[in-house]
């Protein structure tokens, strides 16, 4: 993706994470900062279908061709899908960071945490620090 | 691809693709004894089932296909490396020689020390020198490369705090420390604690401060630092790790500015490792071999790798006969990081390097390698490519100095990759990028001392060129190199689809 | 000025003018006094190429190698035939002087030979992957350990005594660093004791380790060693001889998780113990925690097919703290040296050598058995080493006896008391194809000469020993 873009209906994790809510299953993903910053993304390992995320823990790493990162749940929950396209494209992630690019849809524990993310306007202000 | 050259047109086949069966270099010498089955001497349920599937190719093949394949690499002795943090300076060949002498190159490490008396003696002696290099009176010459003398470093410090009762948590390093600090202290079962950088480019002192407490085990930095700066604070830093009773560790790999000149011993270290693959010549290898001696304090001198080498009395008199001896009765030592006594073949490279060049030449090469770097610096001033790639730091440099390649970025649109992808086509090997990385589009640049003022005035013409060429067409350096016997690689889909070895 | 720097008066003067200082000193100004070297160097004066040469030559006068006696020294370093082609590709500029392949456009060389070598260990030890080599043996097998914290976080490693002193040693050393704990399973008729091993692993093991063969010369019978570590789940690692490879099983085939070793009989000098290398291979599923450096192959922007390092993300540079281990060399040129000579042994060449090998073991191993006094300290297959007790009170004697041999120019093996108390008149003895049938004849006249001697010298009232 060219040219950055943060979605106005998502809400953000100052660790360059994106949840996206439907109910009580919330979708997990890299922002277009995190997919720039870290390059060709070459690997993704996710967390198996029932893993229990907590919010702010890291859950995987993501690898592209010059580092690594730690990749960090904006909510808690368990997990109940995982994008299986990732594991032969993880290059989606770069391409679609909001779209194909997603990581995994959790059941989310605790609905007061959104409390604890970022609007778009707050979380685009902390990139310009 | 009309403008292919020969060696692009060349396609990469491995020895694997080339010979036929049958086909043998190695003659095995005749069974002079009564021949056995053998099945009676090893079971056949032991045995292999199915061979290795080597090559199988001739003796000319196998020469024409390896020097054939050494022409596709560019070199040190062919051109320049003013590879930041690296120190490529020339590998006098001299070095091969004396290495090459048998009485060195045949002698089996578990030979009897009374009957390896020479091999003894230089390492005796390039200790020597390294201790006086360093200002630190004990040294191991056994870790076989910085990163491992750096793990020495650490587990002599855990070693050293477990003596005295306390088992700390943390290590400090400044932010820009080189890569193999962290991964170090990972091993050693510390926790990395990031000390932050100052406006001049040295420690922060209030934050070094703020985070030096009875947990921290250890400080590592080196001193000039990876930005090629030398901290005026040093000894003010040092004073702090120690008042909180944590060692005081030197990363070695800058050491090419400073020798003869000011000592880390001196600084108030505890420990400093040394890279002979670095100041003293021991060839790159195309990556290693390398060697990674440590010089230690007294207090830490205890908890040393062993063997230790010891100097009993020249005359024999106290029974041994020998002058010198491996000492394994070190009851507090850490113990061993390796087997036998560590890289001898680099000692002796060392060694003829000291000789060669006596205190006036090392202080010569720390000398000249300064002034030739802040050289190479003014001339690319006054060529105006600082414009684009402003020094991160304004000030005199060491040994080696960093670029930022913001601006260039900025305004012509080409990033330090494409720089240093375009510098491939003026013969040159580029700077160090991407290090260290605080500095954004970083270039590192270490000339060392061995290079011309022709050398450094003809690689800052070309960095010029290639920004003037920029200018004008961005794309050329963004599609660069051009004349490389392989153009620009694609290493997201090495990495995303990996093939390790060649199919058979 | 030295030889090696080239700044004129005339070129100093145009360079400080350029900076803008007027003398070298003031580039030094920021280092502040309190920490300046208050006097130069306490080393001799610098020297001419001859007269180091000189002093280089008066130092390996003094170092008894393998070409002033018939040695029978092994223990971890093996005195093999090297060609001279070996010689000259290590000395080319080209092999010899450049960098890591970082830029590996014009790096294609260095990388090309990588993917072969990374091919052959595979090749060898019938395993998926291989780095691009670590720095020896010990350290190999050390390293191996690290991958095993850190796939399962188990806390202890379980190793057999049979494995390389050395190696036990750094593997104890660094566990100080990896906060684990290593227990040691006992030696039964020269092999790893079989009941022991079994009843030492449980779930809390993360790895076990074995040699193949082991220090004693013995050939291991892995099978059963690996099924009992895979049934509670450990990793299995063994540390392989590469030179037996070509008629020893590949660990790879028998179901080890990774396979290590020290790398020096692959056309390496003995060198006084280094520069070498280790090889590090391992099932396809420990690909991404594995240490060192991978070259994988690739194309570039024209089709052309290339190499590059890769998964580099593991490595030290990038992961920093995270990262698989902290090497930042490898060694290419050792490691070129390595393929190169298997390239020159070849398919068939590999197996031959063993068979040789095996063959002038079983040689040397009966006529010392026949000497007086002397019996064998295992009877297990072996390949190219093996252990004799010499029939004398202890280590002191031994020393003794291999002084008188060295009298006679031969050198008959490695006294095993020094890391193996228990077999206190042990000797380790090496045969290598360099060693023909009359050189083995020759070490089983003058060790027999030697022990004679030394019984005779035991048995005076004096009881001193002969010089």
């Amino acid at each position: 993706m060219a040219e950055a873009s943060y979605p106005s209906d998502l809400l953000y994790h100052p660790e360059h994470d994106w949840a996206r809510l439907d109910g009580d299953v919330a979708t997990f993903g890299l922002t277009w900062h995190a997919q720039d910053a870290l390059g060709d993304i070459v690997f993704v390992d996710p967390p198996a279908v029932g893993a229990q995320l907590s919010a702010n823990q890291p859950y995987t790493e993501v690898e592209s061709v010059k580092a690594v990162s730690d990749v960090f749940a904006p909510l808690s929950g368990e997990v109940i899908e995982v994008n299986q396209r990732l594991s032969d494209s993880p290059e989606l992630i770069n391409e679609d960071p909001y779209g194909d690019g997603w990581l995994l849809k959790v059941r989310i524990a605790d609905a007061s945490e959104t409390s604890g993310l970022l609007e778009r306007d707050a979380y685009v202000a902390t990139l310009d620090e | 691809m009309d403008h292919e050259t020969a060696m692009q047109r060349d396609r990469a086949v491995t020895i694997f693709e080339k010979g036929q069966a049958g086909r043998r270099a190695f003659s095995a010498p005749a069974i002079d004894v009564p021949e056995r089955s053998l099945d009676e001497l090893i079971p056949a349920r032991l045995r292999r089932k199915s061979p290795a599937r080597l090559p199988q190719v001739s003796e000319p093949e196998l020469v024409r296909h390896y020097v054939k394949l050494s022409r596709r690499n560019f070199d040190l002795d062919t051109g320049f490396y003013p590879l930041g943090s690296c120190t490529m300076k020339h590998n006098p060949r001299l070095h091969e020689r004396v290495a090459g002498l048998p009485g060195h190159a045949r002698l089996h490490p578990l030979q009897d020390p009374a009957r390896a008396q020479g091999a003894l003696a230089l390492m005796w002696g390039l200790e020597r020198a390294l201790s006086e290099l360093a200002g630190l009176p004990h040294v191991s010459l056994q870790p076989s490369a910085g990163s491992h003398g750096e793990l020495a470093g650490v587990l002599l410090t855990r070693a050293y705090h477990a003596e005295h009762g306390e088992q700390r948590r943390t290590v400090l390093t400044p932010d820009t420390a080189h890569g193999t600090n962290p991964a170090t202290v990972t091993m050693a079962g510390y926790e990395v604690v990031k000390v932050g950088t100052n406006a001049e480019g040295g420690v922060d002192l209030d934050d070094l401060r703020a985070k030096a407490d009875r947990d921290t085990a250890c400080l590592m930095l080196t001193n000039p630092n990876t930005l090629g700066l030398f901290d005026p604070n040093i000894a003010e830093i040092v004073r702090i790790v120690h008042d909180v009773g944590a060692t005081a560790y030197y990363d070695g790999a800058n050491l090419n500015a400073i020798m003869g000149i000011s000592r880390p011993g001196d600084m108030g270290f505890d420990i400093v490792h040394f890279n002979l693959h670095k100041s003293f010549t021991q060839p790159h290898g195309g990556g290693g071999p390398g060697s990674g001696p440590i010089a230690v304090s007294e207090r830490i001198a205890p908890f040393l790798p062993r063997p230790v080498i010891v100097r009993r009395g020249g005359d024999g008199t106290n029974g041994s006969g020998r002058e010198f001896d491996l000492d394994y009765d070190r009851p507090k030592s850490i113990g061993r990081l390796r087997g036998f006594q560590g890289n001898y073949g680099c000692f002796v490279r060392a060694y003829a390097y000291i000789c060669s060049l006596g205190a006036a030449g090392l202080r010569d090469a720390s000398e000249t390698a300064v002034l030739n770097a802040n050289y190479l610096l003014a001339r690319l001033r006054q060529l105006g490519v600082t414009e684009l790639l402003p020094p991160a730091y304004d000030r005199i440099c060491m040994h080696e100095f960093a670029l930022t390649g913001g601006p260039m970025k900025h305004e012509l649109g080409i990033r330090t990759l494409d720089l240093a992808k375009r510098l491939l086509d003026h013969g040159y090997h580029p700077p160090t990028v991407y290090f260290p990385l605080l500095v954004d589009e970083a270039l590192l640049v270490e000339p060392t001392e061995t290079e011309t003022k022709e050398t450094l005035d003809a690689f800052a013409q070309a960095v010029a060129d290639v920004l003037r060429e920029a200018r004008e067409d961005p794309e050329i350096a963004r599609n660069a190199p051009y004349t490389t016997p392989v153009r620009r690689l694609d290493e997201a889909g090495a990495a995303k689809h990996p093939v390790l070895r060649q199919a058979l | 000025m030295t030889r090696y720097t080239a700044v004129t008066d005339a070129d100093r003067q145009a360079m400080l003018e350029a900076i803008g200082v007027a003398s070298v000193d003031e580039l030094f100004a920021g280092i502040p006094q309190e920490v300046r070297a208050a006097a130069p160097l306490d080393l001799p004066d610098g020297l001419g190429e001859a007269e180091v040469y000189a002093h280089l030559r008066e130092l390996a006068a003094r170092n008894t190698s393998v070409e002033d006696e018939i040695s029978f020294l092994g223990a971890g370093m093996y005195d093999h035939y090297v060609p001279a082609l070996i010689d000259m590709l290590m000395s080319r500029s080209e092999f010899l002087t450049p960098y890591t392949p970082y830029q590996p456009e014009i790096s294609q060389g260095g990388l090309q030979v990588m993917f072969e070598y990374q091919t052959a260990i595979c090749e060898l030890t019938g395993l998926e992957v291989s780095n691009a080599s670590v720095y020896e043996g010990p350290s190999a097998l050390a390293a191996a350990a690290y991958l095993a914290k850190l796939t399962n976080g188990r806390s202890r490693f379980v190793i057999s005594r049979a494995v390389h002193p050395h190696a036990r040693e750094t593997l104890v050393t660094l566990c100080a660093g990896y906060g684990m704990s290593v227990s040691e399973v006992p030696v039964i008729d020269g092999v790893t004791d079989l009941a022991a091993w079994t009843s030492a692993i449980d779930e809390d093991v993360s790895a076990v380790f074995v040699s193949q063969p082991n220090f004693l010369g013995a050939v291991e019978d892995l099978g059963p060693l690996i099924e009992a570590a895979r049934s509670h789940g450990a990793l299995v690692v063994c540390s392989a001889d590469p030179l037996t490879l070509g008629i020893l099983e590949a660990p790879g085939v028998l179901g080890v998780d990774v396979c290590v070793g020290e790398g020096q009989t692959l056309g390496n000098r003995l060198d006084f113990g280094g520069p070498s290398f280790g090889f590090f291979a391992a099932r396809e599923e420990h690909v991404r925690r594995m240490p060192g450096r991978i070259a994988g192959e690739t194309a570039d922007v024209d089709g052309r097919r290339g190499f590059v390092l890769t998964l580099q993300t593991r490595e030290q540079h990038i992961r920093r703290e995270k990262a698989t281990s902290n090497i930042c060399t490898s060694q290419a040129l050792n490691a070129l040296a390595g393929v190169v000579y298997l390239s020159w042994l070849g398919r068939e060449g590999l197996v031959e050598l063993g068979e040789l090998l095996a063959a002038r073991t079983a040689y040397a191993r009966e006529k010392l058995a026949a000497l007086d006094g002397v019996s064998l300290l295992h009877d297990q297959p072996v390949v190219r080493e093996f252990a004799i007790s010499l029939g004398v009170p202890d280590l002191a004697a031994v020393r003794r006896v291999i002084a008188r041999c060295a009298v006679d120019h031969v050198n008959p093996g490695h006294p095993l008391a020094i890391d193996y108390p228990e077999y206190r008149d042990g000797l380790l003895v090496a045969v290598t194809e360099q060693r023909s049938r009359a050189d083995i004849d020759q070490l089983a006249e003058v060790l027999g000469r030697a022990l004679a001697t030394e019984r005779a010298a035991a048995e005076t009232p004096s009881g001193g020993a002969e010089a």
